[in-house]
């Protein structure tokens, strides 16, 4: 690769990367308040399908960006009511949501398009325009930095804009304090007077709107305004994996997310001749995440683990 | 963590949730029927709002798994990777062992079976057959036991670990079949080889035997929960693993072993859709009967026959609704917004078998 080429793929990566970015910021707010939600897949496919017919039908990419938060954050309702209020297990709860996410939104898919009576459903001409990369005028042009800073489709600031203000939240707000002491130990916090159900019910909700926005981003961007079934196809799962990697850091996901869109790539750049199978390159986000995952509790750091109430529910009574 | 205070918890909560004594058997059931009946009213709300007569969306369903023999024989195929994925994710579950990666021990037991299929066709039959069998079965249990092994020994939480191993296994199988293992008399798109005729299950009235192994299994994993001393072990480890300790079980065996077992009925799974099924391997070979087979176990409270119940019903959903697609022409993602629904409804029901809300009286007390 000559030095045009690198620019090319780091730029291609931080594209590549940001779905999972989404998926993965979600699921930190949401394990942060202690709750394990397998559901990002579904969440991210209900999410893309709100997405794409808000902006079919209204021809606003910021709409369209608002419905799929929205449905996210719906999706993680139902996850929430059952867990929070019901106490029923988190991991069942989740995969239902998956099952139910990435059918719903296949199925209403499929029934907007007999409906409509077309062939296959294409966003209008003028959101796709709003959503190709920002050309800032003069920024955009100076050689290198131009396109390794400014030459990105608006989630691309977006996701970076969210993973930031969560970083502050969690570290520099007593509302995000909080909320880690939720995830940490709920009884304890349950008994310095933080309103433990509401909050879980925010964070949950919060980190399904998240994933919805990544949701759709695979329909907006990756499929490039054109509707198909299973458009989110596994990127959920990578969220949760690159979760672990980041170790349950919002800043360490941004750089979480490039190197696994950047491994997503990399085989598109490196040269067959190198002979390393594509699929090989696919493993390898899962194999260092496990890597990760038996390191962290090898050392058994408290730092970079799961929060310790996360994937147990928490009923008041006995605290 | 922060030592801010929000308003002190004087004032009790207007519904707080309470513990119920335990209910009797039939009132719990009655609460699952009725929890199925409301789930089963909101489907019919959701296909009454995209324009189709609910009751005859479901009757078309019911009668599409039964309609014809080969319908019929449709639906037990389905059924067959379904019920024993979830009978060997039960035994992992009983031990508080979150196994989310049967996906990856299905794969893993069919990557292992097909090396002989592929390599080793030229085997008799029955030997074949056996020694298919057995790999399999070591294929999935080394696949459980991993994760298991780092579980006992340095408490790495097993849910995420088990997931991963789901998509490791997937990209090896891609990785086996674009390399190594590719067929080289397929020219083009590269694929695992068709299996020899020596390396397939016998079909028994119309169906590959697979049916036969998972009554086989049903029956083992049955007696295995309820009459054996193993299994009294996996529920106490699964209560508390103090406990188990103090009694003098040795916790680490016990987990390495259940896990290698519960695997292992995974990846017989994965040999039996190689072989009876597809007829090759393929890296679709799981298609998430992994995680259905979770929830199945799940709602069947970790019974072996209430699997069975389970298990059928959501065979039966998965085929009418392939038929409810021809007919009516709504989209096959049908079954998975149902079953959807139906599993929220179930879910949710548990909570009311084991807990109530309390509304507070006055003066404070509930």
């Amino acid at each position: 690769m000559d030095f045009g080429m690198i620019i090319i793929f780091i730029a291609a990566s931080i594209t590549s990367g940001t779905p999972i970015l989404f998926g993965t910021l979600g699921e930190i707010v949401t394990e942060k308040v202690g709750h394990l939600n397998l559901g990002v897949e579904g969440m991210m496919a209900i999410g893309a399908f709100a997405g794409f017919m808000a902006g079919y039908t209204t021809d606003s990419f910021v709409i369209a960006i608002l419905a799929a938060f929205l449905a996210g954050a719906l999706a993680a309702l139902i996850y929430g009511i059952l867990t929070i209020t019901f106490m029923a297990n988190q991991n069942v709860t989740g995969l239902t949501l998956t099952i139910f996410g990435v059918g719903l939104a296949n199925f209403c898919g499929h029934f907007a398009r007999k409906s409509l009576g077309v062939e296959s459903l294409k966003l209008p001409e003028n959101i796709t325009a709003q959503m190709r990369a920002i050309q800032i005028p003069v920024l955009s042009d100076i050689p290198v930095i131009g396109p390794l800073l400014f030459s990105y489709n608006p989630f691309v600031y977006l996701g970076i804009i969210i993973a930031i203000l969560l970083a502050f939240y969690f570290n520099r707000t007593k509302r995000g304090l909080n909320v880690r002491a939720i995830g940490e130990n709920p009884a304890a916090a349950d008994a310095a007077g933080i309103k433990v159900t509401k909050w879980k019910y925010i964070n949950v909700c919060l980190g399904g709107g998240i994933c919805g926005i990544g949701g759709a981003f695979t329909i907006m961007i990756i499929n490039k305004g054109v509707w198909i079934s299973d458009c989110v196809n596994g990127l959920g799962w990578i969220s949760v994996a690159l979760v672990i990697f980041a170790s349950w850091n919002p800043k360490k996901a941004i750089f979480g997310a490039f190197i696994f869109g950047a491994l997503r790539q990399l085989k598109y750049y490196v040269p067959s001749s190198v002979g390393i199978p594509g699929a090989i390159y696919d493993m390898i986000p899962y194999i260092i995440t496990t890597i990760v995952l038996i390191m962290a509790s090898v050392k058994n750091s408290k730092k970079n683990a799961q929060p310790a109430s996360c994937g147990v529910n928490y009923f008041r009574e006995e605290r | 963590m922060s030592k801010s205070i929000g308003k002190s918890g004087k004032s009790e909560p207007l519904i707080r949730t309470i513990k119920r004594a335990e209910l009797p058997k039939n009132r719990a059931l009655a609460l699952r029927l009725a929890a199925l009946f409301l789930a089963l009213i909101a489907g019919a709300i959701f296909i009454l709002s995209i324009g189709n007569n609910p009751f005859a969306v479901y009757t078309t369903m019911v009668k599409g798994a039964f309609r014809s023999k080969l319908a019929f024989q449709g639906t037990v195929k389905i059924m067959i990777p379904l019920l024993i994925t979830s009978l060997g994710i039960t035994l992992a579950f009983r031990m508080k062992f979150w196994n989310i990666g049967a996906e990856g021990q299905i794969i893993m037991g069919a990557v292992f079976a097909s090396y002989f299929a592929i390599f080793h066709g030229d085997m008799p039959h029955w030997l074949l057959i056996t020694v298919m069998i057995i790999a399999g079965m070591i294929g999935g249990g080394l696949t459980g036991l991993l994760p298991a092994y780092f579980k006992a020994k340095y408490n790495t939480n097993e849910t995420l670990f088990t997931l991963m191993l789901n998509y490791i296994a997937l990209n090896f199988v891609v990785f086996l079949r674009e390399g190594p293992w590719a067929d080289p008399t397929s020219p083009g798109y590269k694929k695992f080889a068709i299996f020899p005729a020596e390396a397939r299950l016998d079909k028994v009235f119309g169906i590959h035997a697979g049916w036969i192994i998972a009554i086989i299994v049903l029956i083992v994993v049955f007696i295995y929960t309820k009459f054996t001393k193993q299994c009294y072990e996996v529920d106490v480890v699964g209560e508390s693993q103090a406990t188990a300790s103090y009694a003098g079980m040795n916790v680490k065996r016990i987990i390495l072993r259940t896990m290698f077992l519960s695997g292992a009925i995974c990846g017989l799974v994965g040999m039996i859709e190689v072989s009876g099924n597809a007829g090759t391997m393929t890296e679709g070979v799981s298609r998430g009967v992994g995680f259905t087979a979770i929830i199945v176990a799940w709602l069947a409270n970790l019974k072996p026959l209430s699997i069975f119940v389970i298990a059928t019903l959501f065979s039966i959903m998965e085929k009418g609704s392939s038929v409810v697609e021809s007919t009516f022409g709504v989209s096959e993602a049908c079954a998975d917004v149902l079953q959807g629904i139906i599993l929220f409804f179930v879910i949710g029901c548990e909570f009311f078998i084991r807990y109530k809300f309390a509304v507070r009286k006055k003066g404070g007390k509930a």
